[in-house]
């Protein structure tokens, strides 16, 4: 079996989100005879920090996704990059694929999702459990829902797994896997290695603006008793009664 | 442009994001005259239709199906009347229920997907605002068709009972194609715990520093006759109780007053508590974002600010 944690292109660290990802796969091959975990980051050869240090802390091997028509690709939108991914799991194959819920506070939230959708595998988002009964082609997690409730979902194998932030505490790496990475290879995979062409990758979305949001904030400054009676004021004047 | 809009509801009562995002759909067909459709998927359609047939909505769909909606059934069902009605967007709810299906919907769609908008418009096209930490991006959308999930709170809901119809939507549901299933459900009215319905709550983060300093929080929570909860960190380091925590990852509320003291604002806590009428915060961070989601703030130390408020009860 493999695992396949998509890390994000963006950062020079693993995502947080993805850490916990990572964390829930190798606790699999832990669990699990004949368990591979491969991870897979999108991102150019300025990502392989990042790669080794998912390898450090348990992936078995690492591929890396890069093209240089990439560059020029603002991979914000999670479809191109899911479009990637998806080529990456038709080749390996895995019976589960984890991503973590989100890359970050700016990310969609939505890679995951997208990409069992283009693979047409069931899914589960922000997982805090995963129990995989590979015998009967089904993994069971419990999933964080609105209202602070949990649900429990059986979903089909091969599955996409969103996990959350509660699903684990992430392992530091030893310093022996730190070095046993830094030395292990990082395969990269084209576009046409893929079987991709840039037009794959293409976004329907453009950033056409960005600036600062004015926050419709009354502040109040001034000396502490001053901002204390002000605050009260507020209170007060919303219903709350001391 | 033609717009469906999804609603929400859990344990028989309908979220307010399902009328956030009618006045959002309203707002947008209104610039080309085109038509408002609502869908509402799972449990008592029925009623909840009623409560759905909003001031400007033309027609409202009623979906039956399990309740909760298995996101595979919600994907067939919305694809399907999305072509049948020719939506040109489809607006859901920016919760953790609407992350489950929007992303698939849209894949299945064929269209591209945008999260957590804070703004529209289709004057010229369509474009999607979306807002992190005080900036702001639009985002214009090429092809002019997209699935996109709204922040919670950032429109008014949709008032009034205007005319629309009430419609049945026969979806044919490919079970082949429903790869998962909802086995079990915890924590199902815990929602009615006494936070979720709180009229004041004093919420503490990771500002507070320590447990032992959570002291002048309850003193103030006991002058204002406020609840005390907590977004994820101190909860996380076992200052306070699991089910004190608001957010994502816990309970939802919606108070008169929300005071939010050291509090960062990230997006799992503010997910929680959008639905706040007056949100007061207090951070010694002038960039917290949760300045950006506060009508009122104090910049400063929150071990000088919290006991001056309790003296000023007092007083």
């Amino acid at each position: 079996m493999d695992g396949a944690g998509p890390d994000s292109a963006h950062r020079h660290a693993v995502g947080e989100w993805d850490t916990h990802a990572l964390e829930a796969a190798v606790a699999l091959r832990e669990a699990h005879d004949d368990v591979e975990v491969v991870t897979v980051t999108v991102g150019p050869p300025s990502a392989d920090p990042v790669v080794r240090a998912a390898m450090a802390k348990g992936a078995d091997r690492a591929l890396r996704v890069w093209d240089d028509r990439l560059a020029e690709v603002d991979l914000f939108d999670p479809q191109p990059t899911a479009r990637l991914l998806a080529a990456v799991v038709d080749d390996l194959d895995p019976t589960l694929v984890l991503t973590g819920a989100r890359s970050g506070p700016e990310g969609f939230g939505a890679t995951g999702v997208t990409l069992a959708a283009v693979l047409e595998y069931g899914w589960a988002t922000v997982v805090t459990d995963v129990s995989l009964d590979r015998g009967a082609g089904v993994v069971s997690v419990r999933c964080d829902r609105d209202g602070g409730r949990t649900e429990l979902v059986d979903v089909e194998l091969p599955a996409v797994l969103t996990v959350g932030t509660g699903c684990n505490e992430p392992r530091h790496a030893g310093l022996g896997a730190v070095r046993a990475a830094q030395r292990a290879g990082v395969p990269v995979r084209s576009l046409d290695d893929l079987g991709l062409d840039a037009a794959d990758v293409d976004s329907s979305l453009t950033r056409v603006e960005t600036g600062k949001r004015d926050p419709d904030v009354t502040l109040f400054e001034g000396p502490t008793e001053a901002v204390a009676a002000d605050l009260i004021r507020v209170l007060r004047a919303h219903g709350v009664e001391p | 442009m033609t717009v469906l809009t999804v609603a929400q509801h859990r344990e028989g009562r309908l979220r307010d994001v399902s009328r956030e995002a009618q006045t959002a759909g309203v707002a947008l067909a209104a610039a080309t005259d085109d038509l408002v459709h609502t869908a509402v998927l799972g449990g008592d359609v029925e009623r909840f239709a009623e409560g759905l047939a909003s001031d400007g909505v033309d027609v409202v769909h009623t979906v039956a199906a399990d309740d909760p909606v298995a996101h595979d059934v919600a994907v067939q069902a919305l694809s399907q009347l999305a072509t049948e009605v020719d939506a040109q967007v489809v607006l859901a709810p920016g919760s953790g229920t609407g992350l489950d299906y929007a992303p698939a919907l849209a894949a299945r769609l064929g269209w591209p997907v945008v999260t957590d908008a804070v703004g529209l418009d289709g004057a010229d096209g369509l474009s999607v605002t979306r807002a992190l930490d005080g900036v702001w991006t639009t985002l214009a959308v090429d092809e002019g068709r997209a699935v996109v999930t709204l922040r919670p709170g950032e429109w008014p809901p949709a008032e009034g009972t205007g005319g629309a119809e009430i419609r049945p939507f026969a979806a044919e549901i490919d079970d082949a194609a429903v790869r998962s299933s909802v086995t079990g459900l915890e924590g199902a009215g815990d929602g009615d715990t006494a936070l979720a319905e709180a009229d004041v709550v004093v919420a503490v983060g990771r500002g507070i520093g320590a447990e032992a300093n959570l002291d002048p929080i309850f003193d103030l929570a006991a002058a204002i006759d406020a609840t005390v909860a907590a977004s994820g960190p101190p909860v996380k380091r076992g200052w306070l109780p699991a089910e004190r925590q608001v957010g994502h990852s816990g309970v939802t509320v919606a108070p008169d007053v929300y005071l939010a003291i050291g509090i960062s604002g990230a997006a799992q806590h503010l997910a929680g508590m959008y639905e706040s009428d007056t949100v007061v915060a207090i951070n010694s961070d002038p960039t917290a974002p949760i300045f950006d989601v506060a009508d009122y703030g104090v910049v400063g130390d929150l071990f000088d600010v919290v006991p001056a408020l309790v003296a000023a009860v007092d007083s």
